[in-house]
């Protein structure tokens, strides 16, 4: 399956911009801009980039701590992402999250939950609601592996088959839960097979080749949005990099990783667009210069930003106006 | 220093005695929840039902009987045993657009669910910088007293009045019954109705045209003048019980009932403690830790100095709420208890 040039190399731009950001959030992490966790995607760029482009504007994504790439690829403003890294006000949340809880309601993103399995349910409401209000839409929902031992997994995979909602569940299976092999955690490592349990249509793709993730998620995006109900996807993958900046990665064999990197999606795809013609030195380094800019106006972005009003801390606790506000906010004496 | 007693705050105003004079209807607390949901169902599509049993079976205490058949299936919808699922699903729902009424059969089982309405609903907002609001509403049963043993029968609600984010309001009265729904689905942030299991078969009256109430005033069910009994949910009964008891014994205590335990109303409570200068706060739950700790601190650090007497608490007994019916009775407030406690607070002397 080949789509039109322009739609490769829209995947090839969308995978530098992740990848690139990620690589200045590291070097801004050491230099101790970003602090708290940063779990970085790098290595599994090709699973969310291939998922979220089979998908509508209207359609939601509800995703992990892991989720700055989904958050950029769903079209969340990058000054915006790197803003909230910074913790600053002009973030996407508003600094309050940080990196493992990004949202956008215009970009109908819904996190950034750093509760392992937590987004789980909370795709099948936003679905639940789609089906009782009679709109066509779909909500991505990303976990990784690990998310299927934890019990919101079963429960929401169950409860999705038994409604029968408009929810694609993608399994990002990285192969460690933080740094516990699959195989250690899972008594069925054929994540396809356990999902498809709830007779749900539940495949697996290489989740290194971005045109391989792309075309399933069309096809199962196709059938939720025509009615066939939830699907699960399993997207076979490998973080390149440590689970987060304090991971001295005694889990894992120095082969392993070099070997997985030798699937590095990225490059695997720009050989395979330079081989089939549609992409050369200069183009490839355009897209590099591109996302370049991209970065460095959202880390100047982040850096002229302002840090919140401390006096606004208890802010958003509650809705403005309610009356569980406290007093001060409230305007009363 | 010679503070004491000054009228720093008002006492609790006449107007704050709930009106029940104007009576139109007399039914049981399960009822008015009831009609309360039915209301709210005709009046608006987004709102729905979900739980354990609360379609096909009416719900587990029959509260929901009735309205499967009249709203169906995708309005009253049974759920599979997952709570934490389910209620992750009220919050999604409520993300989109809906407004879900969310029954958890027990307190106890909302633990399963306790991820969920804490990291997500609860901190939602905040953590998207105000992005999300979630209009959900929770109900559940709480407490003991029918024999249902030590996985049924405790009272967490001071618990979840711990956590910022979240409404916690717990009806004690039929017209409360019948008028909090509304409110708290018209509120924007999750709120958490705690439905005492001792309540349901209670009846009272629900004043004409079942007027909304709000949920941050506490009421002061009956007016007095030697001490003060704050309460809530189930023991309610139990301290009115007690200050006809006491009223025998030439004691005049005052009743607050608190409604909402998150947020608490300061302001009538102090207006009591100052009229009245002793207190007793009856809780249901376990002393250590609890709401009855959070009001005593409280009236420490706002009216210490209107207090004739210690704060005294009577709360349940720190153990499972086990089975046999005379031992779960020990262990749970009495109105005994509350009598020899504001004796002793009054007195000097159970």
């Amino acid at each position: 399956m080949n789509s039109p040039v322009s739609d490769r190399i829209e995947l090839l731009r969308r995978m530098l911009l992740v990848r690139r950001f990620e690589e200045r959030c590291v070097e801004l992490y050491t230099e101790t801009k970003i602090r708290g966790f940063l779990h970085v995607y790098i290595g599994e760029e090709a699973v969310a980039t291939g998922v979220i482009s089979a998908l509508d504007e209207s359609d939601a994504v509800v995703a992990t701590y892991r989720e700055h790439g989904h958050a950029l690829l769903r079209g969340v403003s990058a000054r915006s992402v790197m803003a909230e890294m910074y913790g600053r006000v002009t973030g996407c949340s508003r600094g309050r999250g940080g990196s493992m809880h990004l949202f956008d309601a215009t970009a109908r993103f819904y996190g950034g939950n750093a509760i392992v399995g937590g987004g789980l349910p909370l795709a099948v409401g936003l679905a639940l609601a789609d089906k009782l209000q009679g709109r066509n839409r779909v909500t991505v929902c990303f976990f990784g592996e690990g998310a299927m031992a934890e019990g919101e997994f079963h429960e929401s995979v169950n409860l999705a088959a038994v409604w029968q909602l408009p929810v694609l569940f993608v399994c990002e299976n990285n192969l460690y839960a933080m740094g516990t092999a699959l195989r250690r955690s899972e008594s069925e490592t054929n994540l396809a097979l356990k999902a498809s349990a709830y007779e749900i249509p539940a495949w697996s793709v290489d989740g290194m080749d971005v045109e391989a993730v792309a075309g399933t998620a069309e096809r199962a995006v196709a059938a939720i949005r025509s009615g066939a109900g939830p699907h699960f996807l399993e997207a076979r993958t490998y973080r390149f990099r440590a689970h987060s900046m304090f991971d001295p990665e005694r889990y894992r064999e120095k082969a392993e990783v070099a070997q997985w990197k030798q699937h590095d999606p990225i490059d695997a795809f720009v050989g395979k667009l330079r081989d089939e013609g549609g992409l050369d030195d200069g183009r490839l380094a355009e897209l590099e210069n591109q996302a370049a800019d991209v970065i460095a106006d959202a880390v100047a972005f982040a850096e002229d930003s302002e840090d919140e009003d401390s006096a606004d801390l208890l802010r958003f606790v509650h809705s403005p106006g309610s009356t569980a506000e406290p007093a001060s906010l409230r305007g009363a004496p | 220093m010679t503070a004491k007693k000054s009228p720093k705050r008002k006492p609790a105003s006449r107007s704050r005695v709930a009106d029940t004079t104007a009576a139109a209807a007399t039914m049981t607390y399960r009822e008015a929840i009831r009609e309360a949901m039915r209301d709210a169902m005709k009046a608006d599509d987004r709102v729905f039902l979900m739980g354990e049993d609360v379609g096909a079976y009416g719900g587990c205490f029959g509260v929901s009987m009735g309205l499967f058949e009249e709203f169906g299936p995708e309005r009253i919808r049974d759920t599979p045993l997952s709570e934490s699922a389910f209620v992750g699903a009220g919050i999604g729902a409520a993300l989109g657009g809906m407004l879900p009424i969310v029954e958890i059969m027990t307190v106890n089982f909302s633990l399963l669910a306790l991820d969920q309405i804490v990291n997500t609903a609860a901190a939602m907002l905040h953590m998207s910088g105000g992005q999300f609001s979630v209009p959900l509403v929770i109900r559940m049963t709480t407490g003991a007293g029918r024999q249902l043993a030590a996985q049924h029968s405790h009272s967490f609600e001071g618990w979840y009045a711990h956590i910022p984010g979240i409404r916690v309001v717990a009806p004690a009265t039929v017209a409360d019954a019948r008028g909090m729904l509304a409110t708290a689905l018209a509120d924007p942030d999750p709120v958490l109705m705690f439905e005492h299991g001792g309540l349901y078969n209670s009846s009272g009256d629900v004043p004409a045209g079942a007027p909304p109430v709000d949920l941050y005033s506490a009421a002061v069910r009956r007016e007095g003048t030697d001490i003060c009994l704050i309460t809530y949910g189930g023991t309610l009964p139990t301290t009115l019980a007690a200050a006809d008891l006491l009223a025998a014994d030439g004691i005049s205590a005052e009743v607050v009932d608190l409604r909402s335990l998150r947020p608490l109303d300061d302001e009538t409570i102090m207006g009591s403690v100052t009229k009245t200068h002793r207190v007793v706060i009856v809780d249901e739950g376990w002393r250590s830790g609890s709401i009855s700790a959070e009001i005593s601190a409280r009236i420490m650090e706002q009216a210490f100095f209107e207090l004739d007497a210690p704060v005294a608490r009577v709360c349940s007994e720190e153990v499972p709420i086990p089975y046999a019916r005379h031992l779960e009775a020990e262990a749970i407030p009495r109105t005994d208890d509350v009598v020899a406690a504001a004796r002793t607070a009054v007195r000097g002397t159970g």
